[in-house]
């Protein structure tokens, strides 16, 4: 506890300021801000390498990323202080993009670990063995999962629908207050997505944070955003409501990019 | 040096010592190849790191002792052997070698003999095993041309002869337990079976060595296993020793009709630990399995010696050995695949896959293929690494500790050699220690 960084108290679940960050040499944000209440859910867009999955891996922690500037506090803590599965411990969850197959750890396994790692550090015992399968039950009917696929390997030869469909199941295992969705849209078909974005909303309670990153505005059809942000070149370029989503889907990324080109040096 | 040489001179005498002392009234196989090991060993000695198939290993540091060879004892009891048997022991055979020699009265025999014959090899030999045991015996040696393989056969006839008969299927695994009693003065033993599994039959064998007390231990081993027709043979070996306790352990493999035999060699613990397997596809058709897990620390120094030698067409060998390296431990994996002229559509596959844990842990990994058919498929491959950083990301982004995250990545890792051994008590037996070794608790 070395650190005595204050914070001002404030209201909300998350809040970036001014974040930086690269990769090696290159720099990827370049000074982002974003507040999320408790209950909100977020959109972030953009084009292709605007840098929407190096936030989210900045946020869980990943440590391929240099956090070069900016403060993030996460229900007043600061969150850049923090490894990654204290993050995790401390009600954040991240979706990820590109799940990863993990073979000999069978997935009931991993979540009983998961479940008991977040209990420990909150002081609390571990989840009795009736407990968690009766809340197994309940969040795999969420999700529409079968009971066979989590007895086997994390992932492992999981088609790219289920390896998501897990994630979320993840996600309502933990029951976090900030979840990040990294374009967990992406690779989906029709039914799957429809699937993931119900399991999503059904954990909607007030209360709940999302951060939904995504490519296409399809997604938000079915998550429908309290606003709307557009990632580009490192920066929030533009905010709105969800309506700002239609406008850059019946657009494309094109007329942010006309909107702004004086503003966004090249 | 001048020291060494002093005790290697001493090693050479208590081998001839001993031969002179407990001579073998016999002939015919077991007396040829005990008179060509004991020359053979003369000539070649001990093998020093400048030997090729040695030079990871120095064998020669090892028995650089003041070992005793003693006869068979009786000193060992049954409560000394009720200490360390297997779990399951109580539906299994159990066969107690001490201080290499076969130890009938420690031994329970359940099978009954129409099912598995146990004879010593000096009897086996007068009656109608006569020319199983004239064909196979001491096969081994011609791919192990050393001192250590000769000293062994020198001795081969007060070895043990076992057969699997045909159309039987053995339900009772055997265990064998080979002692060392170094509770008083070193030991080296040189323990030596021939086992024959006739047409159409099925066993599991559980290997273990022990070493009784605090001194030195030293077990030269050769295990010879003949596999006739539609037999089904699974072998398991477990070491887990202490320091002190070294061994080499050859088992040899001969296939002579189709048949599958799957071999899985673990290694937890020991001194210096040289495990040789041989395969050889005598037949068309063959299926062989070679599973391998050495997880070890420490100073222990473990060495994998394997050969498969494909002499006939359509046969599959299937080879994957992985290495959990941590402390000061050192690993050795060598893998000879042969294909010769007429092992046309042989698929042989072999893989080493090695965790190093601290930065003084050491692994030499070198797989060789000599294939001289033109129409196969071999494949082999050797990693050598950390764990990787994805999935350990993964696991603490969902609120796994570093410790737990990297304990569970190791475990899934052995775990796929584990799940290998289908004796259920025996792979829990070995899941338990590698998990407690690992710091795994689910």
């Amino acid at each position: 506890m070395g650190n005595f960084q204050i914070f001002k108290f404030s209201n909300y679940m998350l809040s970036i300021k001014n974040l930086q960050a690269r990769i090696e040499e290159k720099e990827i944000l370049k000074g982002i801000n974003l507040d999320i209440k408790p209950g909100e859910v977020h959109a972030i867009m953009g084009p292709n390498g605007s840098g929407k999955s190096t936030l989210a891996s900045v946020l869980a922690g990943r440590s391929d990323y240099e956090v070069t500037g900016g403060e993030v506090e996460f229900n007043g803590k600061d969150l850049l202080e923090m490894s990654p599965e204290d993050r995790s411990r401390e009600g954040l969850f991240l979706a990820f993009q590109y799940p990863v197959e993990i073979p000999g750890v069978s997935t009931t396994n991993f979540i009983k670990t998961a479940v008991n790692e977040i209990r420990k550090y909150r002081g609390e015992e571990p989840m009795d063995a009736v407990e968690f399968l009766k809340r197994m039950k309940e969040k795999m009917k969420l999700v529409e999962i079968d009971q066979s696929l989590l007895s086997r390997s994390l992932n492992e030869g999981f088609s790219g629908g289920e390896k998501k469909r897990n994630e979320i199941f993840q996600m309502a295992m933990l029951e976090p207050s900030m979840s990040i969705l990294d374009e967990t849209d992406s690779g989906l078909d029709i039914d799957a997505l429809r699937i993931v974005a119900e399991g999503v909303n059904k954990l909607r309670n007030g209360k709940r944070s999302f951060l939904v990153i995504t490519h296409y505005q399809r997604l938000l059809e079915y998550i429908v955003p309290d606003y709307v942000h557009v990632l580009y070149k490192g920066r929030i370029v533009k905010s709105g409501g969800k309506e700002l989503a239609l406008e850059l889907e019946e657009k494309g990324y094109d007329f942010i990019k006309e909107e702004l080109g004086e503003s966004v040096e090249a | 040096m001048r020291a060494k040489k002093s005790k290697m001179s001493d090693l050479k005498e208590l081998i001839q010592n001993k031969f002179n002392n407990e001579p073998f009234s016999g002939n015919g196989a077991l007396q040829a190849l005990s008179q060509q090991g004991i020359q053979l060993f003369k000539e070649l000695g001990i093998p020093t790191v400048k030997h090729e198939e040695w030079k990871y290993t120095r064998i020669s540091a090892v028995l650089n002792k003041d070992f005793s060879y003693a006869a068979e004892t009786t000193a060992v009891s049954k409560a000394d052997v009720d200490a360390f048997r297997l779990p399951g022991y109580e539906t299994a055979n159990e066969l107690v070698f001490v201080n290499g020699i076969y130890h009938a009265e420690l031994s329970t025999i359940r099978s009954s003999a129409d099912e598995l014959v146990v004879l010593p090899l000096s009897e086996a030999v007068k009656g109608e095993y006569k020319s199983i045991i004239d064909n196979n015996l001491g096969h081994s040696a011609s791919y192990h041309t050393d001192g250590i393989n000769a000293m062994n056969n020198a001795f081969a006839y007060q070895g043990l002869f076992m057969a699997v008969k045909k159309n039987k299927a053995v339900k009772h695994p055997l265990y064998c337990y080979y002692i060392n009693d170094a509770r008083a003065v070193s030991v080296l033993s040189q323990p030596r079976t021939l086992m024959h599994v006739g047409v159409n039959a099925e066993v599991y064998l559980v290997e273990e060595e022990i070493t009784l007390g605090a001194s030195d231990s030293f077990i030269n081993r050769i295990s010879e296993i003949v596999v006739e027709e539609n037999a089904n043979v699974h072998i398991y070996k477990i070491q887990n020793e202490d320091s002190h306790s070294s061994c080499v352990k050859t088992t040899h493999v001969r296939q002579l009709g189709v048949s599958k035999v799957n071999s899985v060699t673990l290694t937890l613990n020991g001194g210096v630990i040289r495990n040789n397997l041989n395969f050889i596809l005598e037949a068309p058709g063959c299926e062989s399995n070679m599973y391998g897990l050495y997880c070890v620390k420490g100073e222990t120094h473990v060495d994998n010696h394997t050969i498969v030698d494909n002499m006939m067409p359509h046969s599959l060998s299937n080879e994957l050995y992985k290495g959990i390296i941590d402390e000061n431990a050192t690993g050795v994996f060598n893998g000879k695949i042969f294909v010769r002229k007429d092992a046309q559509k042989t698929n042989a596959y072999q893989s080493n896959k090695n965790i190093l844990l601290s930065d003084t842990a050491g692994i030499n990994t070198k797989p060789q293929l000599e294939i001289f058919a033109d129409d196969v498929k071999c494949s082999h491959g050797c990693t050598i690494g950390r764990l990787d950083e994805e999935p350990l990301f993964y696991l603490k982004a969902r609120g796994i500790g570093d410790k737990e995250a990297k304990a569970l990545l190791l475990h899934a890792f052995a775990g796929e050699i584990l799940e290998k051994i289908e004796l259920e008590p025996i792979r829990a037996y070995a899941d338990a220690i590698i998990s407690e070794r690992l710091g795994f608790e689910i």
